[in-house]
């Protein structure tokens, strides 16, 4: 074996190695991946088109997640009617840690689970929760890190009451 | 070079590459459950904190700190 090839061994394992690592988060004016392609558990709605969907990545160890569930459930009351959807995907890796949590925190929109994790790698966020408003198209629109309190509430509603009216 | 040194650098290498790939594992933001648990928290125990502390101004304040100067004698 030549030390050309050794080189050239050496920069595709590096150049592998990087890729690999690298994840490119989703940011605004992406598109949302389809989520009926990631096996999730779980019953997603009918239809996305036309909807203002806020999609939030939530696990039960997480205090903000928790923080944020009852201002999720009255923006999925108060807009329901309006068109909004409000998907929390679990990221648990037992399943039984969500069932648990969704016993003592009751939600009024969507739960699914992303049991293979394949859906929160590909959305590459960088903390929990990580929540994106999608436009009826299913393009990404504004996007959240971390929950807030009255803070980030107020912005969801402002976002919100902007993608309805278009 | 011969074919010795070769064989070297090229376990070497793969040593080097097997242990780039099995030693340092990333934690991503959706893995951290142990991470947050409760007893990962270095302040959890507030009597322990607390002991801690006294200790620590007794022993090392020895030029001032914490709002009180102590004179390095563990007598406080």
């Amino acid at each position: 074996m030549n030390t050309s090839l050794l080189k050239k061994l050496t920069l595709v394992a590096f150049s592998a190695g990087i890729v690999l690592t690298a994840q490119a988060a989703l940011k605004v004016g992406d598109g949302f991946p389809g989520l009926a392609g990631f096996s999730l558990e779980g019953k997603l709605p009918d239809s996305l088109k036309d909807k203002v969907v806020i999609v939030d990545f939530w696990a039960s160890w997480c205090n903000p997640c928790k923080e944020s569930f009852p201002a999720m459930n009255e923006l999925q009351k108060k807009y329901r009617d309006r068109g909004l959807l409000i998907i929390a995907v679990n990221e648990d890796e037992e399943k039984s840690d969500m069932q648990d949590f969704l016993k003592d925190n009751a939600t009024t929109f969507t739960v699914v689970r992303d049991a293979k994790q394949k859906l929160v790698g590909e959305a590459g966020i960088q903390t929990m929760p990580s929540s994106f408003l999608l436009d009826g198209t299913g393009k990404v629109r504004f996007v959240h890190s971390g929950f807030h309190g009255a803070e980030t509430r107020k912005q969801y509603e402002q976002e919100i009451e902007s993608l309805l009216k278009k | 070079m011969n074919s010795f040194s070769k064989k070297i650098i090229l376990l070497a290498a793969l040593g080097a590459i097997v242990s780039s790939q099995t030693g340092c594992e990333s934690v991503q933001p959706w893995q951290r459950k142990t991470l947050a648990d409760y007893t990962m928290r270095g302040n959890r125990d507030p009597m322990g904190d607390a002991i801690t502390d006294h200790i620590f101004f007794s022993r090392e304040m020895a030029s001032g700190g914490k709002g009180v100067g102590g004179g390095g004698c563990g007598c406080n």
